[in-house]
């Protein structure tokens, strides 16, 4: 069956599957190592589930409105979307960043019950999109649920341009991200613009989010999000140290979703996230780093 | 010559109405607070304590009033302001490390995008020592007691260089032994900076800091380290329920002299 496996890695739409499983595992274990210590898992979630009124967008540009502004080119007489649902899935998950993270720091009470809202009216103006876009629509599912076998080129190259803009970011303002992270009050009476660096975070996560919509759908983003982080977080710590065990923990869940999903014809995106769940289930049997290192003191 | 001989003012708070949409939890405070200073304030929950930390940290504006710290507004004047919270609902699994804390207290001397310097690192190496957790500087925060954790966030107030340490409830979660331990190295530190505290914990606080005051809404602060009666009356209203040491909740004779029995326990 391995041998299966690396004969199917002659094929490019695998290569281009492994090549974005590992580009989307940097990111999640730098932005999920944040997201699961400053316990903003539900916000993610929001934030993923509003770009999905980009994707709509996407479609609704792409064949709808482009072929009437360009009616005498052929070029958009294709049935591929395109990087339009990619394009419009960035801009909804930056513009849902930013309103979400507003909204959380300027309401005083129930910001929780807003971000909900905003999460389901982000997904039905997907959907309405969608419905009112002309042509076929069967690549819809792959952003619910993933499609890492059919990311292309373009795709790739986006997925490595925001994987460097997010290490970037990360490593700027790395002593702000983590001091809003521990004690935010510290952070601001230290003159730190909390605001503002958080409201950065949360367009990290967008960033992120929409990566991972390619790989395992936007269904499942929050568990691979959290899960490398988590387990990473129960061996070491330090936060570069969880960061590190954490994107190689994506890469691996990566790595034996797709084989398995190679091997027996599964869904990738769930066979990613179950190979990842059953980590972490194991991880949670398994005594943490800092048991021992009692013990031995 | 006698300018020399009148110590800075460091703060001041003139006619302070303070508190939340529909109620001032703070009503007109004045206080001064002058360099060398080691001021506790008690009081009882709800009595503004908070908020009065929260309005001198700029957290919070006040409603009327004027608040100055060093002769600045609050915004700038907390630079010189070292602070330690009170530590509740603490992650322990958050993962970070004794030293990484503690340099957090240097934030407010780094601009964005600028790295941590050789001096910041001295700074924090010293803060460290003079609460002796340095040799334990490379421990996961978690991993420590909660009276480690304490003198790790006095290090991180105190990398700052700050002028004035305000601390937040320092012993709202240690046994009373630690507790003691707590107040002698803030009384050493005193030497070097003023420091302003509240707490709940009267009879600690007593016999350390240099004077008193209690807090009720309104603030009843004389200069004086005896806690009078008439103070309490005035702070409480009630029949005093106070805190002793290690036994939580135990109730005094109410409207006594209370600061000199607990000096006796």
């Amino acid at each position: 069956m391995i041998n299966g496996f690396a004969d199917a890695l002659q094929f490019s739409f695998m290569r281009n599957a492994l090549i974005a499983g590992v580009l989307v595992s940097i990111a999640c274990g730098i932005v999920g190592t944040f997201v699961v210590t400053k316990r903003i898992v539900f916000i993610s979630g929001g934030i993923a589930h509003a770009a999905y009124g980009g994707i709509g967008l996407g479609y609704y540009v792409n064949y709808s409105l482009l072929p009437v502004l360009f009616a005498n080119s052929a070029s958009f007489s294709n049935n591929r979307p395109g990087s339009w649902p990619l394009i419009g899935a960035i801009l909804f998950s930056l513009l849902a960043a930013v309103i979400m993270g507003l909204i959380q720091r300027r309401t005083r009470q129930r910001a929780d019950t807003v971000i909900g809202v905003l999460w389901a009216i982000g997904m039905s103006v997907g959907i309405v999109f969608l419905d009112i876009s002309e042509g076929y629509k069967v690549d819809l599912m792959s952003y619910l649920f993933g499609s890492i076998l059919a990311v292309d080129r373009v795709e790739l190259v986006i997925i490595l341009v925001l994987d460097l803009v997010i290490i970037a970011l990360t490593a700027l303002f790395y002593k702000e991200l983590i001091a809003i992270s521990f004690d935010e009050t510290f952070a601001t009476v230290e003159n730190v613009p909390v605001d503002a660096i958080y409201i950065g975070l949360l367009c990290l996560i967008a960033l992120t989010v929409v990566m991972m919509m390619r790989v395992v759908g936007l269904i499942m983003v929050i568990a691979m999000l959290t899960i490398p982080a988590a387990i990473a977080g129960r061996f070491f710590k330090n936060m570069k140290l969880m960061m590190v065990g954490a994107i190689v923990l994506g890469i691996l869940f990566t790595l034996v979703g797709l084989w398995i999903s190679y091997t027996w014809n599964l869904t990738s995106g769930a066979s990613i996230i179950l190979v990842a769940g059953f980590a972490y289930l194991i991880s949670l049997a398994l005594p943490s780093l800092k048991g021992k290192q009692l013990k031995s003191a | 010559m006698e300018v020399e001989t009148i110590p800075r003012e460091v703060i001041s708070i003139r006619n302070l109405w303070a508190g939340y949409e529909h109620e001032q939890v703070l009503e007109d405070i004045n206080l001064s607070v002058y360099e060398g200073d080691f001021i506790g304030l008690i009081g009882p929950n709800g009595g503004g304590k908070t908020t009065l930390i929260r309005v001198l940290l700029g957290l919070l504006s006040p409603a009327q009033g004027e608040v100055q710290i060093m002769g600045r507004s609050v915004q700038e004047g907390r630079r010189a302001v070292g602070y330690v919270p009170q530590v509740v609902n603490f992650d322990r699994d958050f993962p970070i490390r004794v030293w990484d804390v503690a340099r957090m207290g240097r934030l407010g001397h780094r601009r964005l995008l600028q790295r941590y310097t050789t001096e910041d690192n001295t700074l924090v190496a010293e803060a460290l020592r003079k609460v002796e957790m340095f040799n334990l500087r490379k421990r996961p925060i978690g991993e420590l007691s909660s009276g480690q954790r304490q003198r790790v966030y006095i290090a991180r107030a105190l990398a700052s260089q700050p002028k004035i340490l305000l601390l937040d409830e320092p012993t709202s979660n240690v046994d009373p032994q630690v507790s003691n331990s707590i107040y002698e190295l803030l009384q050493q530190l005193n030497e070097e900076v003023t420091i302003l505290l509240i707490s709940h914990d009267m009879s600690a606080i007593s016999a350390y800091v240099k004077s008193v005051g209690c807090l009720n809404r309104r603030l009843f602060y004389h200069g004086g380290k005896e806690i009078t009666s008439q103070m309490l009356e005035q702070a409480y209203q009630c029949p005093i329920d106070l805190i002793a040491h290690g036994v939580p909740h135990r109730v005094f004779i109410p409207h006594t002299d209370s600061a000199q029995q607990d000096k006796k326990l």
